[in-house]
C-alpha cells in the first residue's frame, strides 16, 4: 500500500501487479475522492446551468463554486482536526459542542452596543474583538485539552470521553447565553465568516493557512509519522520510544482548536450564537468527510488533502441537491447511501469479493 | 481489559478488593446513587417521594428504557448503535402515515413498524459483520438514513387519531388506591424482564457476552458469531421500533424530529447502569437503574422550577464523566493486581 505521509509518491505500490502510469493514478489514495468529486461536478455541469460561471460582483468573486468553498470552510476545518484524531485510532464527537461553545463565548463577549457618533448610530464591541476571539479559542483549547486528558491520561475510550463533552458542552453554552440566541451587532466580527479579501472569501484564507501549516507539520517533521504509528499500533509505538500519551493529547487539543475556529466562523456568518443549533451534527459530517477522503476509521494512514476533498464532496452534494430542485430532505438519504457505499467499497472483504468476482480482468491487466 | 471477567469468581481474596472488583459493584453504585437522589428529592420537595411520582418516572421514560435494553445488548457485544433515535422517529412516522392515509388496522401498523425496525437493524448488523466495518460508522449512516426517510414521508408532524392508539395513550391501569401506570410502561417492564432472561439464561445471551469479551475467541470456540451479531443489531432495531410505538402512544404523533439525541441518552443510561463500553461486562438490568437515574435528575430539575433545562445536560455529562472515570480506575486497579 502507499504511504499517505508521502502522498505524492505513488512508488510504494510495488505489490501491485502493474506499474503503468494509469494504474499508478488509479492506485493513488486521492484517486477515489477526487473521482467522486469530479463525478459530482460533472452532474452539476449537466444539470445546473451556469454552475461553473464565476464573475466579479461588488469587487469580489461570485458564483456557485465560490459559494460552495465558502460554506464548506467550517466543515473543512473540523475535518482537518478530526483527521489527526482518527489517525490515532480515536474519534472526537464533541466537535459540534465545541463549535457552540466557542461561538457563544465570542458572541456574548462582543455583543454590540449602539452608540451615537456625531449623530450616526454605530455599534461598538462590549469587549475588544481580539480578546473575545482569544477567549473563544481559549475555551476551545480547554475543551480539547479536557478530551485529550480523558483519552491520553485516563485511558478512556475516545468515543466515551468525547461523548461527555458532547452531552454537557451544549448545556454549558446554553448556560452562558441563558438559553437565548445572542445576536452580534459589531461589524468587524462579520468579516471572519462573510468578508472578502482580494475578492476571495476571507474564511478560505483561514482554511488555507490551517491546512498548509498542518500539512507542513505532518510532512516536514516526524510528527505525521509518529501520529500514524500510534494509530497503527499504539503499544509498538510506545515501545519504540514515541511519547504516545503526549501525541494523543496533542491531537485532541488540535481538534478542539480547529473546532474553535470553525465555531468563530459559523457564529460570524450567522451573526449570532445559537447554543442549541450551531454546528449541530458537524462532528458527524466531519467524520464522514474524513472517511470519504480515504482515511480509515481504524487509524494509521491518513490523508489531510483527502479530508478536505471529502468536505468539499459533502458541501457540493448538499448544493447539488438544493440546486436541482430535489427536496432538501433527500440530502440525508443520499448522504447515508454515500457513506454505506464508500465504507463498503473501502473494506478489505469487499475488495476480496471483487477480486474473486472478476479474476479474469485482473490477469489480463497483469500481462 | 483482560483482567475484567464476567464472573464474580475473578475477584481477589482480599475483602474490599473482592467487593470493588465484583461486577455487581458499579451496578450497586448506580442503585445507591438513585436512592440518594430520591431521598434528597424527598427531603427537598414535599410530595416527591409519592408512589405516583415514581411511577411517572417509568411512564415518562418507558421508551428510553426499551431503547436502553436494546442498547445494552449491543454494548455488551462490544458494539454501538447510533441509529436508535432515528429508527424510533421513523417508526412513529410510518405508523402515523399508515394510520392517516390507509386507515390500516393498528395491529398491522405495529407489526409492520416492528418488522421495519428489526429488518433495519439486521441489515446494519450484516453490513457490520460481513464487511468488517466499524459499528460506529455503519450505524451513523443508518441514523442519517432513517431520519432522511422520515422527512421523505413528510417534513411535518402527522397526528395520530386512531382510537386504539388514543386508548393506549389514555388508559391508566390502577395500582393500589391512588397510583396508576400506563400500558407503555408495562410493556417496557415486560421487555426488560424478557431481556434479562435472554441475556443471562440462554445460549444466545452467553454468546453475546463471549463476542463482547473477545470476538476471535468466540469464533474459535465455535460460537456462531455472525448469527449472534446480526441478531443483536436486529434486536436493537426491534427495541428502537417498539420504543417508537410506545413513543407514538405517548405523543400521539409521528414526526421526523422526534427523539433527537435519544441514542446518546440511551448510551449514557447504559454506561451509568454499569455496563462497560468495551463490551462483555455488565448487566442488562443496569439499563433500568441508568434510565431511572436520568429520569430522576430530570424530575428533580422540573420540581425545582428555577433551574433551566440545560442543567439536565450538564448534570448528565458530569455523571457520565464520574462513572467512566470510576470504571476506568477500577479496571486499572484490577489490572495491577
Amino acid at each position: 500500500m502507499h504511504s499517505p505521509v508521502k502522498p505524492l509518491g505513488g512508488h510504494a505500490v510495488a505489490s501491485a501487479p502493474t506499474n503503468s502510469f494509469v494504474s499508478m493514478i488509479v492506485q493513488h489514495h486521492l484517486f477515489r475522492p477526487l473521482a467522486a468529486l469530479a463525478l459530482l461536478l460533472l452532474v452539476d455541469l449537466l444539470l445546473i446551468p451556469g454552475f461553473f460561471h464565476v464573475e466579479i460582483k461588488d469587487g469580489h468573486l461570485y458564483g456557485s463554486l465560490i459559494d460552495i468553498a465558502n460554506r464548506a470552510a467550517p466543515l473543512i476545518l473540523a475535518a482537518i482536526g478530526m483527521t489527526l484524531v482518527i489517525a490515532t485510532r480515536g474519534i472526537d464527537i464533541s466537535v459540534g459542542a465545541v463549535v457552540a461553545i466557542s461561538g457563544t463565548v465570542a458572541s456574548t463577549m462582543i455583543g454590540g452596543t449602539m452608540v451615537m457618533n456625531n449623530g450616526v448610530p454605530e455599534y461598538v464591541a462590549n469587549t475588544p474583538m481580539v480578546w473575545a476571539i482569544c477567549a473563544a479559542m481559549g475555551a476551545a483549547l480547554l475543551c480539547g485539552a479536557w478530551n485529550g486528558f480523558l483519552v491520553a491520561r485516563m485511558g478512556l475510550q475516545p468515543i466515551v470521553a468525547t461523548l461527555i463533552l458532547m452531552v454537557a458542552g451544549r448545556g454549558l453554552a446554553q448556560l452562558m447565553t441563558d438559553g437565548q440566541i445572542v445576536t452580534v451587532y459589531y461589524q468587524p466580527f462579520f468579516f471572519l465568516g462573510s468578508g472578502y479579501l482580494f475578492g476571495i472569501p476571507f474564511s478560505l484564507y483561514i482554511v488555507a493557512a490551517v491546512f498548509i501549516v498542518t500539512f507542513l507539520l505532518m510532512q516536514k517533521t516526524a510528527l505525521g509519522l509518529f501520529i500514524q504509528s500510534v494509530g497503527i499500533n499504539p503499544v509498538a509505538a510506545r515501545l519504540a520510544g514515541i511519547k504516545t500519551a503526549v501525541l494523543i493529547f496533542f491531537v485532541y487539543v488540535f481538534c478542539g482548536a480547529c473546532a474553535g475556529v470553525s465555531g468563530l466562523m459559523i457564529s460570524s456568518n450567522i451573526k449570532s450564537a445559537d447554543a442549541n443549533n450551531a454546528g449541530l451534527l458537524l462532528e458527524l459530517d466531519a467524520i464522514l468527510a474524513v472517511t470519504l477522503g480515504g482515511t480509515s476509521l481504524a487509524g494509521g494512514k491518513f490523508s489531510l488533502a483527502g479530508s478536505v476533498i471529502g468536505a468539499l464532496i459533502i458541501q457540493t452534494l448538499t448544493y447539488t441537491i438544493y440546486s436541482i430542485g430535489l427536496p432538501p430532505e433527500v440530502n440525508m438519504v443520499v448522504k447515508s447511501a454515500v457513506v454505506f457505499l464508500v465504507c463498503i467499497s473501502q473494506s478489505a472483504e469487499f475488495k476480496n469479493m471483487w477480486r474473486r468476482a472478476f479474476p479474469a480482468r485482473k490477469k489480463g491487466n497483469a500481462q | 481489559m483482560s483482567a475484567v471477567m464476567n464472573t464474580p469468581t475473578a475477584s481477589t481474596p482480599k475483602k474490599t478488593g473482592s467487593m470493588m472488583s465484583s461486577p455487581y459493584f458499579t451496578s450497586l453504585v448506580t442503585v445507591a446513587l438513585l436512592v440518594v437522589l430520591l431521598v434528597a428529592g424527598g427531603a427537598a420537595y414535599p410530595g416527591f417521594l409519592s408512589v405516583q411520582v415514581m411511577l411517572n418516572l417509568l411512564i415518562d421514560n418507558a421508551f428510553l428504557l426499551v431503547i436502553a435494553v436494546g442498547m445494552s445488548f449491543v454494548i455488551l457485544s462490544g458494539g454501538i448503535d447510533l441509529s436508535v433515535g432515528s429508527v424510533l422517529a421513523l417508526t412513529t412516522m410510518v405508523s402515523a402515515w399508515m394510520l392517516q392515509t390507509w386507515h390500516a388496522p393498528p395491529v398491522l401498523v405495529i407489526g409492520v413498524s416492528l418488522a421495519i425496525g428489526a429488518g433495519f437493524g439486521a441489515a446494519m448488523g450484516a453490513i457490520i459483520h460481513y464487511f468488517k466495518l466499524q459499528p460506529f460508522i455503519v450505524t451513523l449512516a443508518g441514523m442519517f438514513l432513517a431520519r432522511g426517510l422520515c422527512y421523505l414521508i413528510s417534513i411535518n408532524s402527522i397526528s395520530i387519531e386512531d382510537p386504539f392508539f388514543v386508548a393506549m395513550s389514555q388508559t391508566q391501569i390502577p395500582l393500589g388506591e391512588e397510583a396508576f401506570i400506563s400500558p407503555g410502561a408495562l410493556i417496557a417492564i415486560v421487555m426488560l424482564v424478557g431481556a434479562i432472561y435472554v441475556a443471562h439464561c440462554t445460549p444466545f445471551g452467553r454468546a453475546i457476552y463471549a463476542v463482547g469479551g473477545n470476538e476471535q475467541s468466540a469464533l474459535m470456540m465455535g460460537l456462531r458469531v455472525a448469527r449472534t451479531k446480526i441478531l443483536i443489531y436486529a434486536f436493537s432495531g426491534f427495541c428502537a421500533a417498539l420504543a417508537g410505538v410506545l413513543f407514538s402512544f405517548y405523543m400521539l404523533s409521528g414526526y421526523g424530529l422526534h427523539a433527537q439525541g435519544t441514542e446518546l441518552d440511551a448510551i449514557a443510561a447504559v454506561v451509568i447502569g454499569g455496563t462497560l463500553l468495551t463490551g462483555g461486562y455488565g448487566y442488562v438490568a443496569g439499563a433500568l437503574s441508568g434510565v431511572l437515574v436520568l429520569g430522576t435528575i430530570q424530575t428533580l430539575i422540573a420540581f425545582d422550577g428555577t433551574l433551566s433545562s440545560w442543567w439536565t445536560k450538564i448534570v448528565i455529562g458530569g455523571l457520565l464523566f464520574i462513572f467512566c472515570v470510576v470504571q476506568r480506575l477500577m479496571a486499572m486497579g484490577a489490572a495491577k493486581k
